[in-house]
């Protein structure tokens, strides 16, 4: 069964991908998405038996590399965190295929866009089921690469094609910390198997090895190189650039890749490696503090944005920051709970964005929406839930993770715990404010939308909306019915070992923090939603004469604190330079000067002048026979006299 | 040694061929030219039956004519070489030659003695049975040369080749008069026997081999005695130029092997540094040479002056390997070049035919049949994998780094890089340059079937016949090599 879930992707894609032009889109859209589904069907079935079962398995694929010291087995490494993943991954994954049977409508290259999908979530199974290291990089790889796919899917787009080679080379960053992080942990385990890696650290703990002259800790230096992939790939501050960009894919793509599952990869490898960071504090404080800047940080450029999908964007950003922080304070399962229920959320405020775009012929400009309440009501309806479950309204997916996560860093005394718990709050503020703007600006008021535009938008077909509602529910839901398993009275049984904590557990310390802490994420909430209300809705001229009262910060934090202009000064144009040297000098000059150009001109020069001795006379060649006689016989004469 | 009569079955091939130039000569002489048809398919059928006869007299080793005649699997394969190479070119000969209007019968008779000398080559078991074979070839050759005697560049070629074969003769017989002289024998087997054991030869002997070494790299154009090729191939007409680069080269080159493996094998330490040099020379001066030429009869002829380099590598080597790895590349040469030749018999323009290279250009676009079988045989020549030539050469390099001949292997591999360029200009030409004017429809099927047949076997196919290629030929050098 578990072989199924993680191969039928791959049988999807192949049969979509190869044979996609032949069957044509409609089968192509079936083979996919039913294959999909029926994984996400087999991945509940294997929740209930795992999470809920209490079993663990270990399915070995196949013999996989066989080289020295280096031995290990293509296997799947079955327990409570990987069956989280899977039900996260393959469940939205699957709602995403049926909604893009609506909204890829249009799109010429429908087969091909199913194959990538596909072959994503096949990839991301093979992250979260890898039971070694190196499995676990080929996914990696592997979603990196679909990432890449599809956020370029529309190739003929320039501002796609860049955005997909900034998504690429961005992840090559922080897969470059990844793969550091694996050959360190080789070095230093001889192994990259992962339980027994696990079993191993404890001795290892405190160990130190010597680099440069410089003393090392080893488990500190492991974990933070990991961490640098996974800052890579969950877009936390400083590697976050490609994020907002990657928006120039197809919104589906969005909701599954760069809302609900890849970006969460780098949750996923802290939390799988848990017993690998306890031992190292330093590593963990650096998560925790990254995790605190990134919320905060993207939640201010969060507040200024147009366009629908950058916003949302922005906010998973900071969600992630959310996570990390989380992590960072050792509270797995609250990140965890929260990477969970934030797939449904944000997945459903993705697809929703989706949605409203579609009806507004692919407008993304909030500024050019409003009032769209009335014509598409049924997605207004579902982007309110979305909203509600993302700030944290109380009963909703988002109140009971967030307020969890926020209040885990407070009960906790690890380095960086205070910081990240202001972060949280002022995070929280933002949150609720930009959230709210989003639906104020995009479906109250009156309309800035162009007439005619305005009168054609209507609700998507049923293919759209019925994920939505499936997402809504789990976004309503899932705090509720989940909450005490990931985080409350059961969850010892629950993750019954697969998350390991060392010394006491900072959830139980969460549950007994002081009423007002508790209060304090609804209070920020509220006041955010207020503030929205009162810029939006009330006084819609206040956003303008403030961004005019304050145009520095305001320009500041709309050019997302010039990340962009920094990394082009400091990286892309010195980059651009050795790279143009390094053609026209170094390549063109000198190894094409005397290498290529050089020989062949050398050669050519030869040959005529070589073409000169053939003269045509008849006795020029004779001469040159009986030169040839003579060398003969004075070399073999030597040669014998010699010996 | 009862016997009064020779044997005469292992010789049957060369009797056959013998007595039936004799009848077709009577024939086209009586009946002049009326009859230059006949005589034409006549005289490919009787190479056809002589092919066959080369097989029913078989590998068995079998001396005739008091040790002067040798039969066995070694002339077995290299008859059937020069025979196909004969054969070939016999019947792709008719469409140029009418257009010459130089389709006379002396022609298909001409090719039948000079393969009835090349047959006599290839057995020959003594010096001067392998002088008689040689100046027979060699007369019909002169003539064939310059068989277009109304062209000033035809009879040119034909002069330049006799005066300087006869020089080449002239080395080969003095050479052999000093090996009777110091060792006092002409006979193979007896040579052999002399130096088997490791005895010291005279400086004598040594020298003679090497004068009789000259006079065979002239026949195999050799450098630096290739000087006459890119002259005579160009002036010749072109079939004549076919049969020049393909049969005499590989009754040559069997001459070659048999005297130095077969006969002067105790001698390897002596010789195998003087085959060196051909080689090395022979590979520079046919890949550097043809980079400049315009011509692609010349280019040719520069391109089996470096094949021959290639080939002797193998030879250099001076094993069982070796000798397998040239016979198998003298085969794989013999198709290339027939099917280059084949293709270059079809560039016929309005006006007539032509062998420029820029008359190839954007010739995919108007026969890509042809392109494809051109470009076919050009990357073959160059050796680019999964064609024929990559295996050929492939094997001759292995066989001289297994002898140790480390710094021969790496100057062949850097020749050919340079020739793959020649061979790879005329593919561009053919594929991505403006269309020249569109050639004739080919008129004879014998050129298609030749063409399609050679490049059939040149491409990626022969990776199923190299092996049995090899192993036939493996017998054959077991056969020389005692």
């Amino acid at each position: 069964m578990y072989k199924a879930i993680v191969f039928l992707p791959l049988m999807g894609f192949l049969i979509a991908g190869l044979f996609g032009r032949a069957i044509g889109t409609r089968a192509s859209q079936v083979v996919t998405t039913g294959s999909v589904l029926l994984s996400a069907l087999l991945s509940i079935v294997a929740f209930f038996d795992v999470a809920l079962g209490g079993n663990t398995y270990s399915i070995a694929v196949m013999q996989w590399v066989q080289s020295g010291d280096l031995v290990f087995d293509w296997a799947l490494k079955i327990d409570t965190l990987t069956v989280v993943m899977l039900v996260v991954v393959t469940l939205v994954s699957g709602l995403v295929h049926v909604y893009s049977i609506g909204y890829m409508s249009h799109d010429p290259h429908n087969p091909r866009f199913f194959a990538y999908l596909s072959l994503f979530t096949f990839s991301m199974l093979m992250l979260v089921t890898a039971d070694n290291f190196l499995q676990m990089f080929f996914g990696w790889e592997g979603v990196g690469l679909t990432s890449y796919l599809l956020i370029g899917f529309w190739y003929k787009r320039p501002a796609a094609n860049a955005a997909a080679i900034k998504a690429f080379i961005v992840n090559r960053i922080g897969d470059f910390g990844f793969a550091l992080g694996l050959f360190a942990t080789f070095m230093v385990f001889g192994t990259v198997h992962l339980d027994t890696i696990f079993a191993a650290v404890p001795d290892v703990a405190g160990s130190s090895f010597l680099f440069l002259g410089y003393s090392f800790d080893v488990m500190n230096t492991i974990c933070l190189l990991l961490f640098v992939g996974a800052m890579g790939k969950s877009a936390q501050f400083g590697l976050h650039t490609w994020l907002p960009d990657a928006m120039e894919g197809p919104t589906p793509v969005s909701a599954l890749i760069h809302a609900a599952t890849m970006v969460t990869a780098g949750v996923f490898l802290v939390a799988r490696c848990s017993p690998m960071f306890e031992y190292a504090p330093v590593a963990l404080a650096a998560v925790a503090i990254v995790g605190g800047v990134t919320a905060i940080f993207a939640a201010t450029v969060g507040l200024v944005q147009n366009d629908i999908k950058r916003v949302i964007a922005y906010s998973t950003c900071s969600q992630l920051g959310y996570m990390f922080f989380a992590l960072g304070v050792s509270a797995y399962g609250a990140a965890i709970f929260h990477l969970f229920t934030h797939a449904f959320f944000k997945a459903l405020l993705f697809l929703g964005a989706g949605a409203v775009i579609h009806a507004m012929s692919d407008e993304q400009d909030m500024r050019k929406m409003g009032g769209l309440r009335k014509m598409i009501p049924g997605t207004y309806i579902m982007m309110v839930i979305g909203t509600i479950a993302l700030t944290g309204f109380p009963g909703t997916a988002g109140f009971f993770s967030k307020d969890m996560v926020i209040e885990t860093a407070y009960a906790s005394t690890a380095t960086g715990s205070e910081f990240a718990f202001v972060m949280g709050i002022f995070a929280a503020l933002m949150t609720s404010f930009y959230s709210w703007r989003l639906m104020f600006m995009t479906f109250h008021g009156h309309t800035r939308a162009d007439e005619a535009v305005f009168r054609k938008a209507h609700d998507a077909p049923a293919s759209m909306m019925i994920p939505l509602a499936v997402l809504a529910t789990g976004a309503l839901l899932a705090g509720v019915f989940f909450s005490d398993l990931f985080i409350g009275e059961g969850r010892d049984g629950f993750w019954n070992g697969s998350l390991f904590i060392l010394g006491d557990d900072i959830i139980d310390a969460a549950h007994h923090v002081p009423f007002v802490v508790k209060l304090l994420p609804f209070i920020a909430m509220l006041t955010g939603f207020l503030l929205a209300y009162q810029f939006y809705i009330r006084r819609p001229a206040m956003p303008g004469a403030l961004a005019k009262r304050f145009s520095g910060l305001y320009a500041f934090l709309l050019n997302k604190w010039y990340f962009d202009e920094l990394y082009d000064f400091l990286f892309v144009r010195p980059a651009f330079r050795i790279g143009r040297f390094l053609w026209k000098r170094g390549d063109g000059r000198i190894i094409d000067g005397f290498g290529p150009d050089g020989i062949s001109a050398l050669v050519l020069s030869v040959a005529r002048r070589a073409r000169a001795l053939q003269s045509g006379y008849v006795y020029h060649y004779a001469f040159a026979m009986l030169v040839g006689v003579v060398l003969l016989v004075t070399y073999l004469l030597a040669m014998s006299g010699g010996a | 040694m009862e016997q009064s009569y020779p044997n005469l079955i292992p010789a049957l091939p060369e009797l056959w061929l013998a007595l039936g130039a004799l009848v077709l000569l009577m024939l086209g002489v009586f009946r002049t030219n009326h009859v230059r048809r006949t005589v034409n398919n006549a005289a490919a059928l009787m190479l056809a039956v002589a092919f066959f006869l080369v097989f029913a007299v078989g590998p068995t080793h079998q001396v005739t004519f008091s040790g002067l005649f040798v039969s066995d699997g070694f002339t077995l394969f290299m008859k059937a070489l020069v025979l196909l190479g004969s054969g070939a070119v016999l019947v792709m000969s008719k469409p140029y030659l009418v257009d010459k209007d130089i389709f006379r019968f002396e022609y298909p008779v001409l090719v039948v003695t000079a393969t009835l000398g090349m047959l006599m080559m290839v057995s020959a078991n003594d010096m001067l049975s392998l002088y008689l074979g040689l100046e027979l070839q060699s007369l019909s050759l002169y003539v064939l040369a310059a068989f277009n005697r109304d062209r000033q560049r035809s009879t040119e070629a034909g002069l330049k080749y006799f005066v300087l074969g006869a020089l080449s003769s002239g080395m080969l017989l003095y050479g052999i008069s000093l090996i009777y002289g110091f060792s006092g024998t002409t006979n193979f087997t007896i040579l052999a026997g002399l130096y088997s054991g490791g005895a010291t030869p005279s400086v004598g002997v040594l020298v003679g081999l090497v004068f009789v070494l000259a006079g065979l790299a002239f026949k195999i154009s050799a450098a630096p005695f290739h000087m006459w090729t890119p002259d005579v191939y160009e002036g010749a007409p072109t079939p004549v130029t076919a049969f020049f680069a393909a049969a005499p080269k590989i009754a040559a080159m069997a001459l070659v092997v048999r005297l130095l493996m077969g006969t002067f094998q105790g001698l390897v330490a002596d010789w195998q540094q003087l085959v060196v040099f051909l080689s090395i020379a022979s590979m520079v001066v046919g890949a550097f040479l043809a980079l400049v030429q315009t011509n692609i009869k010349r280019l040719m002829a520069y391109s089996s002056i470096g094949h021959v380099g290639f080939a002797l590598v193998g030879l250099a080597a001076g094993t069982t390997e070796g000798v397998t790895s040239l016979l198998v590349y003298m085969a794989i040469y013999l198709s290339m070049t027939l099917g280059a030749f084949a293709c270059i018999l079809s560039m016929r323009h309005k006006e007539g035919m032509c062998e420029d290279i820029s008359d190839l250009a954007g010739l995919a676009k108007n026969q890509p049949r042809m392109a494809a079988a051109l470009a076919i045989f050009m990357f073959s020549l160059a050796g680019i994998p999964l064609l024929a030539g990559f295996f050929g050469k492939l094997l001759v390099f292995l066989a001289a780094i297994s002898a140790g001949l480390y710094t021969l292997a790496l100057i062949g591999v850097l020749a050919s890089v340079v020739g793959a360029f020649y061979y790879l200009r005329i593919v561009k030409i053919m594929y991505f340059d403006e269309p020249a004017d569109a050639f004739e429809a080919p008129e004879s099927r014998s050129i298609g079937l030749v063409m399609g047949v050679t490049a059939a076997l040149n491409s990626p196919l022969s990776f199923f016949l190299i092996s049995p290629l090899v192993a036939w030929a493996g017998a054959a050098a077991g056969a020389l090599v005692l």
